[in-house]
């Protein structure tokens, strides 16, 4: 299979417009680091986008940044960590759960997948940070949408049709990004031996209240899951324990714990775990250490479940129940990641059924090549939806040259 | 009016008896309002230089309602201009003499309020406001404040994406709405995302916010509650010069500090405002600086101290710092009435709403004090100096001939220069009629292609809002039209592996 290395945006129009011309269709690559999610493609060769890797420019002071979509995010990353400064939704590292290498991927990898982490209850997601991009369409043009601003509403926002897309609509070339000041302090309230629902029912109370809570998860007491340096570092190894993030100011943080502490004082007596010890802690848990691919339970099919956070603590326990897998919650019961024993459907209609009762929808992240072909990775949409999907792919991608096949599973071929 | 509107429908309008009396047909009683006198509420909307009756105004009270209106429309070729509380700045609600006005009023109810998973579902016609209202009893609140709160619609904000004071913290309308039931024109009833924090497959719910009511129709929408602050308290600091002022929002910014609201008046727009409420506004500072930190109390006072060792680092000639709600609520006062305190030195202004650079506030400011020279028209202007958000007031005087025409070729020129400056032509109050046609400014035919593109997918007939946000409408189908540009699969200037 062809790759082709571009070199700048004219590069990237110049590729889609031969592979329009001889309908061939392109997979677009960064570094490949997510390259397992998803329903296996049907391209015949490689876009790949990692020379676009320039720091266009970084204006701290006007918290933004463009860079081009080929940037390594972990460059970036310290780039923005040696200003104080992060992307406050705290873009989900897979690698450990894919086991696809130590490789964090490209700021347009970052973007195409749109996989947030904890503090997304507070501060949203990827879709939310996205400022401007320029992109070139499955018409082979250049376009551009959005802004440098962190206020405007000049026009669609296709940023967030981009946002979450996974490479299907556009080939983003270059993108602007709102980035934040980095907290100067945290601290995690843990609670531990809790239930699933119990639990959930805590970190609705945790959010429910006015101390602007960061995080909110819960990991139960698991005997297969991948044993955690982070949670045996607190002490809490092998127990189900339940955990809220403070950040800010150190003073604020300080105090709001131990007002929350009060709060959540009828589920239990809270131990209080501070800075690099509690941000090694929502790392594991952003990550989803526990079902790592080395890990024992590496083998098991992992979905992502998105569901209203108050129902998830029953959700989450019934699944781990029926099926004999593990589950864990973050975004205070919004997401549940779940690893259930392999068969031969990955569970897939009994997680899509119950989450679609709840209001929620599931994605099989992992799996291997052979189940993804014979069921959809990303819950299917309604019929009225999938149609109206369907027309703005067309409308962006009318051959389909992008990541043919990546979304929606074909039945006919 | 000097905008150019996509021209009547000679058959449609030859049509109109007979169009009245179907949607009476969809929607009884009151409903369906077609004389002229009472058709008059509606000829404009929030931007009052511009005026149009429409051709009949319905009133629906249900989504079924609502898709057998849309539906026959569409059958019928009749195009629909959607209206919530008719609050737009940018004319967004405008009819056309040959649209049916589709207002949105009867949509009044909450649907649900769920404080466990920290949402509210409603129907579009409920005010801002009022969801705010119908929580506050728990201790919750909804972020995005328009100053309009107290009469724009929800389903106002989504078109629009609205902001307001708060959103450089708690963002804008599409960081705070989880889903919505749209009606599309085709009268399918749709819904997106919902009571989950993410959506399934593209994100739709993001394109549909901000999009003007040219996608579709809004029936119910399912927003985010917050847990209110515990408190919230207010820096008020003068300064000398606008460039002291902005370099102190760039350093409060560079703090890692990011207030609640940030804002700044010129010596005009401060001299209007104090008149006006008497907050107790110094008269001798060329810029007012209002920056507001909310959060618990500790949180709060700490940096309250930091802004300030910021604002007298930066050369502040007055502070005050707010030690009560009255007196916090005071220091707002002034500046949420700037535009009514505008209106009292001048019989006419209009609002401008472009955003720039934060870094280049001063050399903005600069150059609207030669523009307004040039056009001999005064200017007052407040900032959301935060997100760099800029409402130039540019007063004049409809009655004397020719100062219309020229306060919009003043405003025009402002925009352009947001983008020069490398902003953008609207930050909050949307395109609507009024920056229609500065659009081609911002962006490129190509760039305008792929959003009429998406506008295709939504309203292949270009039924919904036409004549608002593009400057020009093409056909879908010429829009769809793919060149090819010719040639195989070869790249031959391109590194292989």
């Amino acid at each position: 299979m062809d790759t082709l290395k571009v070199r700048n945006a004219a590069d990237v129009e110049q590729v889609v417009r031969a592979a329009l011309a001889s309908e061939q269709p392109l997979e677009i690559l960064g570094h490949g680091s997510k390259r397992m999610i998803g329903q296996p493609m049907a391209t015949n060769a490689i876009l790949d986008l990692s020379g676009l890797n320039a720091v266009v420019s970084y204006e701290p002071n006007e918290l933004i940044l463009t860079v081009g979509a080929g940037a390594p995010l972990a460059d970036v990353l310290s780039l923005i960590d040696s200003k104080n400064q992060h992307f406050a939704f705290e873009p989900m590292n897979p690698a450990l759960l894919l086991g696809s290498g130590s490789d964090t991927g490209t700021i347009g990898g970052m973007l195409a997948s749109g996989l947030a982490g904890p503090r997304r209850v507070k501060d949203g997601g990827a879709r939310d940070h996205l400022l401007g991009a320029h992109a070139v369409s499955g018409f082979g043009d250049s376009f551009k949408t959005g802004g440098r601003v962190v206020k405007n509403v000049t026009g669609y926002d296709l940023c967030k049709l981009l946002t979450g897309s996974w490479g299907t609509l556009a080939v983003m070339t270059e993108v602007t990004l709102k980035v934040m000041p980095r907290p100067e302090s945290q601290r995690t309230l843990v609670l531990r031996g809790l239930d699933d629902v119990t639990a959930v029912k805590a970190l609705t109370a945790a959010m429910g209240s006015p101390f602007d809570i960061s995080g909110a998860a819960h990991l139960p007491a698991s005997s297969r899951a991948a044993p955690s340096d982070a949670l045996a570092d607190i002490g809490v190894a092998g127990e189900a324990v339940t955990l809220v993030r403070l950040e800010g100011i150190s003073v604020s943080a300080i105090e709001r714990a131990a007002s929350l502490a009060t709060t959540l004082a009828s589920y239990g007596v809270a131990q209080t775990i501070e800075d690099d010890v509690s941000a090694a802690l929502w790392k594991s848990v952003r990550d989803v250490a526990r079902f790592a691919a080395t890990g024992p339970l590496g083998a098991w099919p992992v979905w992502r479940i998105v569901c209203p956070p108050a129902s998830g603590g029953a959700f989450g326990q019934q699944l781990a129940t029926d099926t004999g897998g593990d589950v864990l919650y973050d975004w205070a019961g919004g997401l549940i990641w779940a690893a259930l024993p392999p068969v031969a459907d990955a569970h897939a209609a009994l997680v899509r059924g119950r989450a679609e009762a709840v209001g929620g929808h599931a994605t099989l992240i992992r799996a291997p090549e052979s189940i993804r072909q014979q069921i959809d990775v990303f819950h299917p949409p309604r019929a009225g939806v999938a149609a109206l999907t369907q027309r703005v792919k067309n409308s962006f991608d009318p051959k389909d040259i992008f990541n043919r096949g990546r979304l929606t599973r074909r039945t006919t071929t | 009016m000097s905008i150019q509107m996509p021209p009547a429908d000679a058959s449609v309008l030859g049509r109109r008896d007979e169009i009245v009396a179907a949607l009476r047909q969809i929607v009884p009683g009151e409903g369906v309002i077609s004389s002229a006198a009472e058709m008059l509420p509606y000829e404009s909307d929030g931007l009052t230089a511009y005026r149009q009756p429409p051709m009949v105004v319905v009133l629906p009270d249900s989504t079924e309602q609502v898709s057998r209106v849309l539906r026959y429309c569409f059958e019928q070729g009749i195009k629909v201009v959607p209206r919530g509380s008719g609050t737009s700045l940018s004319g967004g609600a405008l009819p056309l003499k040959d649209a049916v006005l589709l207002g949105l009023g009867k949509f009044k109810r909450i649907r649900e309020i769920d404080f466990d998973n920290r949402v509210v579902v409603t129907e579009p016609g409920v005010t801002n406001l009022a969801i705010s209202q119908a929580v506050a009893h728990a201790g919750f609140y909804y972020a995005p404040d328009p100053s309009s709160q107290i009469a724009c619609s929800i389903g106002g904000n989504i078109a629009e994406n609205s902001g307001g004071v708060h959103c450089l913290k708690y963002g804008m309308t599409t960081n705070n709405v989880l889903g919505c039931e749209i009606v599309l024109i085709t009268g399918e009833i749709l819904r997106i995302g919902g009571k989950a924090p993410e959506c399934s497959g593209y994100d739709l719910m993001g394109v549909i916010t901000g999009s003007e009511g040219l996608l579709g129709v809004i029936t119910e929408i399912t927003v985010r509650i917050l847990q209110k602050p515990e408190t919230a308290r207010a820096v008020m600091a003068g300064f000398p010069s606008v460039e002291s002022a902005g370099e102190c929002v760039a350093r409060i910014i560079a703090a890692g500090i990011i207030p609640a609201g940030m804002e700044m008046m010129d010596k005009p727009a401060t001299a209007a405002a104090e008149a006006f409420v008497n907050a107790g506004y110094p008269l001798d500072v060329e810029a007012l600086l209002i920056v507001e930190l909310d959060g618990p109390k500790v949180e709060v006072d700490e940096l309250i101290l930091r802004v300030d060792a910021i604002a007298r680092e930066c050369g502040q000639t007055t502070c005050q710092v707010s030690n009560s709600e009255e007196e916090r609520l005071l220091f707002w006062a002034g500046r949420k009435a700037a535009f009514p305190a505008v209106g009292r030195i001048s019989p006419d202004y209009i609002c401008m709403d472009g955003t720039i650079p934060r870094g280049r506030l001063a050399e903005a400011l600069t150059r609207i004090r030669g523009l307004s020279e040039t056009y001999q028209l005064r200017c007052a202007n407040v900032f959301h100096a935060g997100d760099g958000n800029l409402h130039p007031l540019i007063l004049f005087d409809a009655n004397r001939p020719g100062e219309i025409d020229r306060a919009e070729a003043f405003g025009a020129d402002i925009l352009r220069l947001c983008v020069e400056l490398g902003g953008v032509l609207t930050g909050e109050h949307g395109v609507g009629v009024e920056k229609r046609d500065l659009m081609p400014d911002m962006f490129s035919d190509i760039d305008l292609a792929h959003q009429q593109r998406l506008k295709c997918a939504f309203d292949a007939q270009g039924l919904l809002n036409p004549g608002k946000v593009f400057p020009t409408l093409h056909r879908c189908a010429e829009l769809g039209r793919m060149h090819v540009h010719g040639g195989k699969l070869a790249f031959p200037e391109l590194p292989r592996f």
